[in-house]
């Protein structure tokens, strides 16, 4: 077993894990935290997307011992804590950026990280920069509206 | 005096959104139990094979392993095996299937045995400790190779030729020898893989002693399910409760019962604790049902002028290693619907199903008539390339005349009502389809290397399902009705339960409006529930884009029970007749003395006190409805589609996509669009990108993310929708339905941009997905065969 500690949403967490546990599994399973989906054991779908350091990174990449030491946060951490939303989260709700809901946690991630990185993209930056995320619902023309529209760029 | 906002046919934000966004969505795998197990299969690296042994003695020492188990293990658990609920015709062939293969391994997802472990890494650890001796057998993907019968999958039947079904014809088969023009196509449907972006899983858990189980599934069919896994496990219907949690995407691959649902409950039976089962992505690419699979054989019959006089289409479909819920019934609800929107004189439809060594086919995302109105748009094409005329003009020549009440067609159904040509039109004009072939031709004269393509589609679907005396005469066992039933609580908050069963389709946020409407009442005072075999008793699931036109007519139907009830107990209280009362402004009221009024807050709690209720009306305001509805229901619509694709690399970019749909009545349009978006790029996916890909020895080359190219946000266009509304005739609230038309209407218009990009090269077909190395090789061949250059 290896010794993690890790801060999660603010709080520091230490947990002791089988090696070869991912950090979307320390999350889901040992924190509860199961906002954080998995889609597809590959990297490929960007459900499990959380920030590692503010950057966003595929949580199905990465062992928890690989976080040893560093910040992550999830889905969970995004709206005040009041409960007001996230503008991200705002954003998807106004502009029915999201159907069945599985890929949004991890969309919401990424899209944050990308809108930190650049504030206002134009629509082709924010396809490219959601290259990671797959949804099968949306046809994502809804979350590219909801993304512009939390930059506060016109479509 | 209180106004009421009127919901219906408004953009209202979605109700089920807040949790989502939160991360509190309740996926299966959020599911835990205390003392909860976990189950693995054993699916050992074979396509075909006969099984001499199994090992298990390996495996059930590991650490954690709770029981490893064969079929020869459960002999006892499957009174029956899988159900197949749709015996399309008398002397179909049934595959014997049950949950663990017993003989043979017939596919990569065959599984021959089930770990159950106290973590999931230790199921799954042990699973690959299982020692199954097999003999390899030949394997058999072609469907023309299979329909040979050299190698049989199922030797009982002796034959992998399960079944044929035809449509038996309608109008004059003799134009077929007689027209001026006919137009011979052959065309290919890939295998598709559905990809929800959640795969599946299951928790079953009970109380052995009573004979009482639960199974929590990421199933879009849980009232179907109750029903098919009491046969399978011989648990009593009346102790089988099926729960659908938020579920993550279906698309039809969760309209189905599996092996790992029906292994779930007879473990958590014969072991007396919770069993989870949670599929990985490699397993969902071979233990979930496949889509599409056909080689389609095409006759068009037609006139020198553009008219199409007659279709005809002959099918081999590619079942896939056994049945699954519907399989053989998915190619016959195309075969309603090959016609496409047009008015012809005859028409014929037969296919022939096989099996094949790969996983069953069933249901994804339009089911058929994907298939359909890709053949039937393809074929039109390809006539008017032979005929030398504009595919636009053919197709307006040849749209059915609008009628506004139900009207026969030639495939013998009742089509309930339709207008296309203002919906075509409309769709043109959006695509500036004149425009663009002007500019298509001056790039075609300047030779330029990215030349435009302009494809249309034209649909026509049957949805709405569905009528359960048709469903009766087309062999399908059960019913295709739905219920609703509305519970309004005292002081004004309301209770719907739903037979419905939403995925993403927003059911909650629609059903409210329908409710808030009808009864007066603030939306956020409407609370749905779905998904829940002991919360939601009447109910038939959500598929083949039926809620709305099926279990939304029964909730307007329950509704107005609601009122009908609310009304007598109003007079009573306003002593009144009922016939003084009107509706007015969410209540009722006095004619004449419209301040004399009660709201259904009001008398659901007169109804609830029950104090003083009038002479023979029970307590409680309530209202249940079960609705079968009079005929399917029939959307339309046309997209157009243009590219440009790159003469020397075969690569596509797709530069406007255009959707004009005619569902009907909309209750929530930000709903409907979302709903075409997300078909439009499923079929564009399809076109351009999807296919399952197995090698020579049946094993599935594209088996994950990887491989199988789903396309991101920079792949799929942004589109430019829009609607025509021609009420359906079908039901009350006139809406037809939209979860299927985007992908049944967008890869013909994808293809035919294509192929009509590179047309002039002489190119006149190109199969799905549309590569750039096929596009490419394509262009080569019309080169090489002297086309025009």
């Amino acid at each position: 077993m290896a010794h993690v500690s890790i801060v999660v949403n603010g709080q520091p967490r230490e947990a002791e894990v089988e090696p070869r546990t991912l950090l979307v599994y320390f999350l889901r399973e040992h924190l509860g935290l199961t906002g954080t989906n998995v889609g597809c054991d590959t990297s490929s779908c960007g459900a499990c997307t959380v920030h590692l350091d503010g950057e966003s990174v595929k949580s199905c990449t990465l062992l928890a011992v690989q976080a040893d030491g560093r910040e992550v946060t999830t889905i969970e951490a995004m709206a005040e804590p009041d409960g007001a939303l996230h503008p991200l989260q705002d954003a998807f709700h106004r502009n029915h950026g999201l159907q069945c809901g599985y890929c949004t946690p991890g969309m919401i991630m990424a899209a944050a990280s990308l809108l930190k990185e650049n504030p206002t993209p134009t629509e082709q930056e924010v396809r490219e920069g959601l290259e990671g995320n797959l949804c099968r619902c949306t046809g994502y023309q809804n979350i590219v509206a909801s993304v512009l529209d939390a930059a506060g760029v016109k479509g | 005096m209180a106004t009421t906002e009127s919901y219906v046919g408004q953009r209202v934000l979605r109700k089920e959104d807040a949790k989502l966004l939160a991360g509190q969505g309740t996926f299966i795998d959020n599911q835990t139990m205390a003392g909860m197990a976990w189950m693995e299969l054993v699916r050992p690296p074979h396509v075909h094979a006969t099984i001499d042994s199994i090992d298990t003695a390996a495996a059930s020492s590991m650490p954690g392993v709770i029981g490893v188990f064969t079929a020869a293990d459960l002999e006892d658990a499957f009174p029956a095996g899988l159900p197949m609920v749709w015996p399309i015709t008398e002397d179909i062939k049934l595959p014997t299937h049950w949950p663990l293969t017993k003989d043979k391994i017939r596919f990569a997802g065959d599984a021959v045995a089930v770990v159950v472990a106290e973590t999931r890494a230790q199921a799954e650890d042990a699973a690959e400790e299982v020692v199954v001796n097999a003999s390899e057998l030949p394997v058999v993907l072609d469907l023309e190779e299979a329909a040979k019968d050299e190698v049989v999958l199922h030797d009982d039947l002796g034959t992998n030729v399960v079944v044929h079904w035809s449509h038996g014809g309608g109008g004059d088969q003799s134009v077929f020898d007689s027209a001026p023009v006919t137009v011979q196509e052959r065309y290919t449907q890939p295998r598709l893989i559905p990809n929800a972006i959640e795969a599946r899983g299951c928790v079953a858990y009970g109380i052995p002693a009573a004979g009482e189980f639960t199974l929590v599934s990421a199933t879009q069919i849980p009232h179907i399910a109750r029903v098919a896994l009491s046969i399978a496990t011989g648990i009593s219907q009346s102790k089988l409760r099926i729960i659908a949690p938020d579920v993550g995407g279906g698309f039809g691959s969760k309209l189905n019962v599996y092996a790992e649902e029906a292994l779930a409950l007879a473990l958590a039976r014969t072991l007396g604790r919770p069993v989870k089962w949670i599929e990985d992505r490699q397993e969902n690419y071979v233990a979930t049902i496949h889509g599409r699979g056909v080689i389609h054989d095409c006759t068009l019959a037609g006139t020198e002028d553009g008219k199409i006089l007659g279709l005809k289409f002959v099918e081999l479909v590619d079942m896939g290693a056994y049945f699954q819920l519907l399989t053989p019934g998915i190619p016959e609800l195309g075969g309603w619907v090959y016609m496409g929107p047009y008015q012809i004189d005859a028409y014929w439809y037969e296919f022939t199903g096989i099996m094949t060594n790969a996983t069953p086919t069933d249901a994804y995302r339009g089911a058929g008539r994907p298939e359909a109105t890709f053949v039937i748009e393809r074929l039109v094409d390809a006539f008017a390339r032979r005929i030398g005329k504009d595919p636009a003009v053919v197709r307006r020549m040849n749209l059915h005349p609008p009628f506004a009440e139900a009207t026969p067609w030639v495939m013998g159904l009742q089509v309930d009502s339709g207008n296309y040509e203002p919906t075509f039109d409309r769709a043109l004009e959006l695509a500036d389809y004149e425009q663009t072939r002007k500019e298509q031709a001056s790039r075609r004269t300047n030779r330029d290397t990215r030349q435009i393509g302009i494809g249309l589609s034209s649909y026509i679907e049957m949805c709405g399902l569905a009528p359960s005396n048709i469903l009766g005469a087309l062999r399908y066992v059960a019913g295709g009705w739905d219920g609703a039933e509305i519970e309004c609580r005292p002081f004004g908050k309301v209770v719907v339960r739903t037979g419905t069963s939403p995925h993403g389709q927003g059911h909650e946020t629609a059903w409210s409006q329908i409710v808030a409407d009808g009864l007066g009442v603030p939306i956020d005072d409407v609370e749905v529930l779905h998904g829940d075999t002991a919360v939601t008793r009447i109910g038939m699931d959500t598929y083949g884009s039926r809620s709305v036109s099926v279990g939304g007519e029964a909730l307007r139907r329950a509704v107005e029970k609601v009122r009908e009830k609310a009304r007598t107990i109003a007079a009573h209280e306003l002593e009144v007749a009922d016939d003084d009362l009107e509706w007015a402004d969410g209540a009722f009221r006095v004619k004449g003395a419209p301040d004399k009024a009660r709201t259904i807050p009001d008398l659901a709690t007169s109804a609830w006190t029950a104090h003083a209720l009038p002479e023979g009306v029970e307590p409680m305001l309530e209202g249940t409805a079960v609705y079968d509805p009079p005929n399917f229901t029939w959307p339309a619509g046309t997209h157009v589609c243009v590219v440009e694709v790159d003469t020397e690399t075969g690569a596509t970019d797709i530069v406007r996509y255009v959707a004009v749909d005619d569902c009907g009545a909309v209750i929530n349009p930000m709903i409907v669009d979302g709903q075409v978006h997300g078909g439009v790029a499923q079929g564009v996916a399809e076109a351009l990108f999807e296919e399952a890909v197995y090698d020579e020895s049946g094993n599935l080359t594209t088996s994950s993310m990887t491989q199988y190219l789903i396309p991101t946000a920079v792949e799929i266009p942004p589109m430019i929708l829009d609607r025509t509304e021609t009420p359906s005739t079908t039901n009350g609230l006139g809406v037809k339905g939209i979860g299927e038309a985007g992908t049944i209407a967008s890869p013909p218009a994808v293809i035919n941009a294509v192929i009509d990009a590179v047309a002039h090269l002489g190119v006149t077909s190109i199969d799905k997905p549309a590569s750039p190395e096929r596009v490419w090789r394509a262009i080569q061949d019309a080169r090489s065969e002297g086309g025009a250059a």
